[in-house]
């Protein structure tokens, strides 16, 4: 439905006084009036033409007001970029951010200096430092204003999504760089690294973020150890052939994180 | 600037009580239950939950702002049944809640902090500066919005998180020990708050000072161990207590009155 306009006459009549209008002319008109910016302006050109005592009497005002409102300093403009990319990134995060990199570069450096080929400190870390990542963004200990996240409308799969597009998005560029320098590539780590992302978050509906992240770094450093016992020739477990497996957890893990989506809500994913 | 008015603040109620529970238990950590078959019906006003510390009033308001799930009972807030998997977001952005240990970005300014909190609440973006303007005057703190939070004094910290609870303008307000760090004047500006926000609001204030209710509030609330001891006006507290009883004002010996018999051997100090 298209709104009607008043006519311009009426509109002229009112800027004029609004004597002769009827009662219920003059509610539907200003309620128009209030809600129509083309009508406004017709009524102010017209205020001007039929009352210039009106005008005289605004302009006067204004004339007034004006060196007064110069005096007052302006409210300082709010940083406006602070409140946005908090939205994305928590102030809580940077300090999981430095971490991040400061241990990559210890283990990029240690793998120079052990001269490891093959299997790299750099390589068995980098598919559980996303996790890490993840566990952080909600963490009570790391995040003081975990409590008032987790009690607000917002809390819940959306925000825990978010939060993690952004610690993949700011962990990949550093484990890349990492990557190339220690010569391992992408492929090795990059599927491991997204299942321990999702398991962390689906175990973490389960048992809370920081246990979830804790418990698979365990079995990780387990079947690490397991694994250079048994074969010398480097993990089975990041091999070609051990990528369906780390699909399949993965997708374990996604599925879990949809089934729990409304335990994001809780304060028990926080211990 | 105008505020308009939306269909929701004009559509009937249809709940008696905006909180109401029965029989509500909430297991804290693998075995206690810190709260043990409450049953409560709070409406608009201003209730003062009093009791003695591990009573479950932090339990029962964490509870209330669902971010605990009751493990038996029942709770409905706005008349609607509490269900542990359902979703909350409808009744969240109904509520406003002031955590005990009240959590804040150190950098943030009190605005930029109480507008972080409007987007978590979802308030439309349109209305967020509005509203956090409006937020930040009714605690005072209108002269310091531009103030980094660290550079704040106790006081003031408190009053900018009571700001974030009214931003989104809750039906149910939930502040738990809200008036820790505030000096005596700012104490009564803040009762002057509270009775004008429990005018159109369902206000839950956890609190230790007795005299805090006695002034502020239009109802009492009073736990232990997990169970509603007494619910009732101020002077109703007030009259349960006799001289024999500790206190050093009629509520305060009607407060102990009320709790002597729960006790028990803790009552060493």
């Amino acid at each position: 439905m298209t709104p009607r306009h008043p006519s311009v006459s009426l509109i002229g009549r009112y800027a004029g006084g609004g004597g002769g209008i009827a009662t219920d002319e003059l509610w539907a008109l200003e309620s128009h009036l209030e809600s129509c910016g083309d009508c406004r302006r017709h009524l102010a050109d017209l205020v001007g033409e039929r009352a210039p005592e009106v005008s005289a009497l605004v302009a006067g005002v204004w004339a007034e007001l004006t060196p007064r409102l110069h005096a007052v300093p302006p409210t300082p403009q709010a940083r406006r970029w602070v409140r946005r990319s908090a939205t994305w990134w928590p102030p809580a995060m940077m300090s999981w951010f430095v971490t991040t990199v400061m241990a990559t570069l210890f283990l990029v450096v240690a793998g120079h200096l052990l001269g490891a080929v093959g299997v790299t400190p750099m390589l068995l870390a980098a598919p559980v430092l996303p996790a890490l990542g993840v566990a952080a963004a909600w963490s009570r200990g790391l995040d003081p204003a975990y409590e008032l996240t987790i009690s607000s409308p917002r809390a819940g799969l959306p925000l825990v999504l978010r939060r993690t597009a952004v610690v993949l998005v700011a962990v990949m560029p550093v484990l890349l760089v990492a990557g190339a320098l220690t010569g391992i590539s992408l492929a090795q780590w990059l599927l491991p690294s997204l299942a321990f992302t999702t398991g962390t978050l689906g175990l973490g509906s389960l048992i809370g973020m920081t246990r979830a992240a804790v418990a698979l770094m365990s079995a990780w450093a387990t079947v690490i150890v397991a694994s250079s016992a048994a074969l010398h020739d480097g993990v089975f477990a990041l091999q070609p052939g051990s990528m369906p497996v780390w699909a399949a957890l993965g997708a374990l893990g996604a599925v879990l994180v949809v089934l729990r989506r409304n335990n994001y809500t809780s304060l028990a994913i926080h211990r | 600037m105008t505020r308009s008015i939306g269909s929701a603040d004009l559509a009937p109620a249809k709940y008696a009580f905006e909180i109401r529970a029965e029989g509500l238990e909430v297991t804290v950590g693998r075995r206690r239950k810190a709260v043990d078959g409450m049953d409560l019906a709070l409406g608009t006003g201003v209730h003062g939950m009093l009791g003695p510390n591990g009573a479950g009033k932090t339990t029962l308001i964490r509870t209330l702002a669902t971010v605990l799930h009751p493990s038996g009972g029942t709770l409905e807030l706005f008349g609607t049944p509490l269900r542990a998997l359902a979703d909350k977001r409808e009744l969240r952005r109904r509520i406003g809640y002031l955590p005990q240990e009240f959590g804040y970005y150190k950098r943030f300014t009190v605005r930029e902090f109480v507008e972080y909190m409007a987007w978590l609440k979802e308030v439309p973006g349109k209305e967020v500066p509005g509203a956090v303007q409006r937020a930040v005057e009714r605690v005072g703190l209108a002269d310091r919005a531009d103030h980094r939070l660290k550079t704040l004094s106790g006081g003031m910290v408190r009053r900018a998180g009571i700001a974030q609870a009214i931003v989104n303008d809750p039906r149910i307000l939930l502040l738990d020990e809200p008036t820790v760090g505030l000096d005596p004047a700012q104490r009564l500006r803040f009762r002057e708050l509270l009775q004008q926000l429990g005018l159109d609001c369902c206000v839950v204030v956890s609190t230790h000072l007795v005299e805090d209710v006695a002034a502020a509030c239009t109802d009492v609330v009073l736990v232990a161990e997990g169970r509603l001891v007494f619910q009732g006006s101020p002077d109703e507290l007030a009259a349960a207590g006799g001289p024999e009883h500790v206190g050093d004002s009629p509520i305060e010996r009607g407060y102990s009155a009320l709790l002597a018999p729960h006790s028990g051997d803790r009552g060493a100090w």
